[in-house]
């Protein structure tokens, strides 16, 4: 801030002085001959020169020292949550290696806790952008960057790709979660649950799914999808499915946003989608899985939209599940 | 008395014509190019204004499909390509291959052919990178090109390819162009002409030129490394090999910033040259103003990595480029306060040009504030990749650059042409093509501060950019007016504009001691030089009374012989032909074909050897030093 | 017109200049800036990529130190060649030139050939420009300067038979002093890369 306002002084002051030579020597008239042939000082050339000197030194010292505060490398630390964070075209993975949680486009950390991300990219360059919490990294493959954001209060906060990756590069959104330490532990609990195989045989059984919920669940592997997407318990416990170069599904019903956040995930958005995945982001890498002429497309699609936004709720009456800690 | 040209006959002989088109293919008349590259790059500049009022209207609301995102990729990339490339760096080597030799009384450039080279290898490599369009799509990696997206596995088609193959054609002829122009202004200033008389616009070129020299060759590597992983299995940037694509981004910087100055030292120049004609005072600190330029070039080649403060270069590397990039705004800002001076009192006349000069003042300075921000690392970090450094990079050379040289064509086409354009249209466009660029492109301010990244095809409605994307978009139809409008001040003036005269500014320069426009040998006669602004010290003797002139006013005047003798260089194909063979060869390694190629290769020699023997050419003049008077005129050999 | 014949028209005077440096050799000279930026480029890229290579082979298993000194001493020769080729055209000694000349044709043409078979016997051994970062950016630097060389024995073939011609005499030699120039140039540009690239890692 201190930068900017010196840069409005500085042109008010440069601007005052442009303005009034242009009204007080405009040509008039009686103006006789030429004007008096000046070429210069040394006197005003040296202080117009120190003024901007002292300006630059007195920006630069703030300068180096936010520099080094960000930046400087670091170990993390146990109170640190980390993060590796996978760029692909045109979606963010997300993976807590000490929690075990592998997740997409969707990134939560409690606000009383510094988040500290590694970057990587699997493909071309991506950049990890959130405006409201920090400055961005840039995600350069086979190079290891680093980022550290914290936030003031709890709360959604939205990302951006800032890197141009081609093809749907408009559409690689993100979001992070500051959330309370009581919400984000069930949150991770979630994720345990589902992808740590000792944890995952000792869940609660999951509670009685409805007809279109199972329907989408058999759908899900009759359609080809677990051929590229992981939902941790859909074989047998700690087996993925899948591979890692496509979003990991795991707890979708759980997600704000659907498509590297380009919608809310609702049943209709996500249907949508299903349905078109060109139309709403063009040039992704998602199939178009019905055709058009299909007579079973509306009702397949609703199933396995149900399905996956059933996962991770452990009451699918109330909507309640382990993430909100009671409200949806 | 003519005498026919006593060079090779027939088709390898030099040509003689003066008029049609193949003469403006076979010229190698300094003012003739000047006027090609004017031209040429007032072509492209429409083309990147069509490009960018595409990107414009696809934005102009938000969650548009006007255009594909793949479209809109290439739109972006062709755009900076046309306007970096093909538009704004040749107008600046365009005025200076028109103005230069007039301005320090020589009567062309050293190497006349290898300056018709130049102009034709910009021209053909930037038709080359046009039809890309029509042969499976133009480029769409941005016109930064980072590498991994340039691989061929994340980008099969052509259009890398017509990237990377034309701009290195390309380069070629900057360069040569730069060198004719270093040896130029080192060995063909009149007798009286020391260095620090030359007009401004000469030493800025003179800088500009060194930059080119040292900036275009990484380019060229990076560009080739490309070439070679794309065509023949090179693994420069695979990542798989361990490939760094941070490497590009170095090469590329350092080429890439101080393009930046090559692009806008020529438009200081320019400043320096109507600020004081239309303040009749001279330029305020000329020392200073060398000097400053002098450091900004070399400080040009130290910031490179401000281009990178995101990429995880580590504190040291960051904190470094940050300070040098404080320090480039210094000299930068003496200049401006060194401008402000020279108009201080004088008598100031608010010409079409001058107004030019003004806007130019105040968005440019309006531009540096804004760099001197990005120049702060930590809120780099925050604005890099954003609309904010988008509306930063414009308002310094959309509005330094280019309004610089609209307003050097009012104050020049008068002596290329002879006709003045209309002060009245000129007005009418300057008022639509200024403030609607600021309409553009102070909203991106914002753009970028709320959140907007660049490069994409379109953004989510209701996030607070709506209402600024949509400004800006009618910003580009206000300038786009102002666009036709000049066209309209361009076509009237040249057609039916008032004659000019030869000094229709009371200017200051030797350029105006000539006819408008000036024979084909430049100058009747090279006046004498005895001081800086050395037209306007003829004019006002009593100046050189008041300690101003510091040389040796007797001994200068001494050369007295009657009769002066010169030669004019002769017109060839062979630089054409050259630059032909070359831009084939380009498209025979893009389509790998090596018959094409080869062919090519050899053309190349035997057009070159044909070029070092084809034989002087040209005419010898004798003038009358006194009158002006050709006494004769006689074939080269 | 009396004044004008009396002038001359088989001589013109030569015309005045600004300095004392011919036009063609400070337009050599400032392309030799450029070409020193260029070769820089190239081997700033081997340096930054130097030890990072996933897959051999490596420069240590294919260099072969003194069959490369040797190649670089007959380059270093041949830039003395040209001292005398310059020297003897200076003082109207022209089949000398033509002699020495041919000399540095000679060394230049022995010197690619040491290029030739070294870049063979390192693809037998399997250094291809798609093997790794040693490969490519080896091949690219080492290959331009022996283009570079190739285009300066062309330059100079191109020298002598023009000598024989059309009339040569040392009023001609400002264009074999910038042939010579570059010929330097590009010797020292071997020298750099012969330190940097093969050199250093044996030390």
């Amino acid at each position: 801030m201190f930068t900017f306002w010196l840069s409005v002084v500085v042109l008010v002051l440069v601007g005052a002085a442009l303005i009034y030579a242009l009204v007080r020597f405009r040509s008039r008239p009686s103006d006789k001959g030429i004007p008096k042939q000046v070429h210069g000082s040394v006197l005003i050339e040296a202080i117009w020169t120190t003024l901007p000197v002292i300006i630059i030194i007195m920006i630069a010292i703030p300068t180096v020292r936010a520099i080094f505060e960000t930046e400087s490398r670091f170990e993390p630390t146990e109170d640190d949550i980390v993060v590796n964070v996978m760029g692909h075209q045109w979606w963010w993975s997300f993976e807590y290696p000490d929690l075990g949680i592998v997740t997409a486009n969707e990134l939560r950390f409690p606000v009383d806790r510094r988040l500290v991300l590694n970057v990587d990219s699997a493909d071309v360059l991506h950049s990890f952008w959130v405006p409201r919490l920090g400055g961005k990294i840039d995600l350069i493959p086979g190079q290891d960057n680093r980022l550290w954001l914290n936030s003031n209060e709890v709360g959604e906060f939205y990302g951006h790709c800032a890197e141009l990756c081609l093809g749907a590069h408009a559409y690689m959104r993100f979001r992070v979660f500051a959330d309370t330490p009581e919400d984000f532990d069930a949150w991770a609990e979630a994720f345990q649950q589902a992808q740590v195989p000792e944890l995952a045989a000792q869940a609660p059984a999951a509670p009685a799914q409805s007809e279109l919920v199972q329907q989408g669940e058999a759908l899900f592997a009759q359609k080809g999808c677990i051929a590229c997407h992981n939902v941790s318990g859909y074989l047998t416990e700690g087996v993925r499915t899948g591979t890692p170069n496509y979003p990991d599904l795991t707890n979708f019903g759980l997600r704000e946003t659907v498509a590297a956040a380009v919608m809310a995930n609702t049943p209709e958005n996500l249907a949508a989608w299903l349905s078109d995945p060109q139309a709403i982001k063009p040039g992704n890498y998602m199939p178009t899985l019905w055709a058009a002429d299909d007579p079973n497309r509306e009702e397949e699609i609703a199933a396995v939209a149900a399905y996956l936004l059933s996962l991770g709720v452990t009451d699918p009456e109330s909507g309640e599940d382990l993430a909100m800690g009671g409200a949806n | 008395m003519a005498s026919a040209s006593a060079s090779a006959p027939g088709l390898l002989g030099r040509p003689t014509g003066t008029r049609g088109i193949s003469s403006w293919i076979t010229t190698v008349d300094h003012k003739r190019l000047g006027i090609l590259y004017l031209v040429t790059s007032f072509i492209f500049l429409l083309a990147g204004s069509i490009e960018a009022g595409l990107i414009r209207a696809q934005l102009a609301l938000p969650e548009q499909q006007l255009v594909s995102p793949d479209f809109f990729n290439q739109l972006f990339t062709m755009h900076g390509l046309t306007m970096v490339f093909l538009a704004i760096m040749p107008m600046g080597i365009g005025l200076a291959n028109y103005f230069v030799p007039l301005g320090i009384g020589a009567r062309d450039l050293a190497f006349p052919r290898l300056n018709s080279f130049g102009y034709w290898i910009y021209a053909l490599s930037g038709i080359m990178i046009y039809t890309s369009i029509f042969l499976g799509g133009a480029p769409d990696v941005g016109w930064v090109a980072y590498a991994p997206l340039t691989s061929l596995s994340a980008n099969p088609g052509n259009g890398v390819d017509f990237y990377m193959i034309g701009l290195a054609i390309n380069g070629i002829g900057t360069l040569v162009t730069a060198m004719n122009l270093i040896v130029t202004i080192v060995n063909f200033r009149a007798p009286g002409m020391t260095y620090m008389r030359m007009p401004l616009f000469a030493w800025m070129m003179f800088i500009t030129s060194f930059l080119i020299i040292f900036a275009f060759p990484p380019l060229t590597i990076a560009l080739v490394q490309i070439v070679f992983d794309r065509s023949f299995n090179f693994v420069f940037y695979v990542t798989q090999a361990g490939g760094m694509p941070i490497l590009w981004q170095h090469l590329f910087w350092i080429f890439g910033h101080p393009e930046v100055y090559i692009i806008i030292l020529p438009a200081f120049g320019v400043i320096s040259e109507i600020i004081p004609t239309f303040s009749r005072k001279p330029l305020f600190g000329y020392p200073i103003m060398v000097l400053s330029g002098i450091f900004i070039g070399f400080m040009g080649f130290a910031v490179w990595s401000h281009h990178m403060f995101t990429t995880g270069l580590g504190p040291v590397a960051n904190a470094v480029f940050s300070i040098t990039s404080f320090i480039i705004g210094i000299p930068t800002g003496i200049k401006v306060f060194n401008w402000i001076a020279t108009l201080w009192g004088g008598h100031i006349r608010f010409t079409v040009s001058l107004m030019y000069a003004i806007a130019f003042l105040v968005t440019f300075v309006l531009g540096g504030i804004t760099g001197i921000m990005v120049a702060v690392a930590p809120f780099d970090q925050q604005v890099h990749d954003t609309y904010f450094v988008v509306a930063h990079f414009h308002y310094v050379m959309g509005g330094g650059a280019l309004l610089t040289f609209l307003g050097a064509a009012h104050y020049w086409i008068p002596k290329m042409s002879g006709r003045m354009l209309s002060e009245r249209l000129g007005k009418w466009a300057f008022w639509f093509l200024v403030p609607g660029f600021h309409i553009i492109f102070f909203p991106q301010h914002l753009m970028g501060l709320v959140g907007m990244p660049r490069r994409i095809q379109t953004y989510e409605a209701n996030i607070g950019l709506d209402f600024f994307n949509l400004a800006s978009s009618i910003g580009a139809g206000v300038m786009g007016i102002g666009l036709v409008l000049f066209l309209i001040t361009l076509v009237q003036g040249l057609l039916r504009g008032k004659p000019a005269g030869d000094d229709p500014w009371d200017g200051r320069t030797l350029e105006w001691a000539t006819t408008s426009p000036p024979p084909a040998y430049g100058f009747h006669v090279v006046p004498k030089i005895l001081d800086r602004d050395p037209l306007w010290v003829l004019k006002h003797p009593e100046m050189l009374e008041g300690g101003h002139y510091q040389g040796d006013l007797a001994a200068e005047a001494a050369d007295d012989e009657e009769f002066e003798s010169f030669h004019m260089p002769g017109a060839s194909w062979m630089p054409f032909m050259t630059a032909l063979s070359i831009v084939m060869g380009g498209y025979g390694v893009l389509y790998q074909n090596w018959f094409l190629a080869l062919l090519a290769l050899a053309l190349l020699i035997f057009f070159v050897f044909a070029w070092a023997f084809e034989g002087l050419g040209g005419e010898h003049y004798t003038v009358r030093k006194a009158t002006g008077e050709i006494v004769s005129v006689e074939g080269g050999h | 017109m009396s004044q004008a014949t009396a002038l001359g028209h088989a001589e013109h005077k030569p015309p005045y200049r600004s300095s004392k440096l011919p036009d063609v050799k400070l337009l050599m000279w400032v392309f030799l800036a450029s070409d020193c930026m260029m070769f820089g480029a190239m081997i700033g890229t081997y340096l930054v990529y130097k030890g990072r290579s996933l897959v051999g082979p490596y420069p240590l298993d294919l260099f072969d130190i003194p069959l490369t000194t040797v190649s670089t001493f007959v380059l270093l020769m041949s830039s003395f060649l040209m001292v005398l080729a310059l020297d003897a055209l200076r003082k109207d000694k022209i089949s000398q030139f033509r002699l020495w000349t041919t000399g540095v044709i000679v060394f230049g043409t022995i010197f690619l050939g040491f290029q030739v078979f070294e870049f063979s016997h390192f693809m037998e051994l399997g250094l291809y420009q798609k093997t790794n970062l040693f490969g490519s950016s080896f091949y690219m630097l080492t290959g331009t300067h022996g283009i570079h060389v190739a285009v300066g024995v062309l330059w100079l073939i191109a020298l002598v038979v023009a000598s024989y011609i059309r009339p040569t005499a040392s009023k001609d030699a400002v264009y074999l002093d910038i042939a010579a120039l570059y010929w330097h140039f590009v010797d020292i540009v071997w020298i750099v890369i012969f330190t940097v690239v093969y050199l250093v890692d044996f030390v």
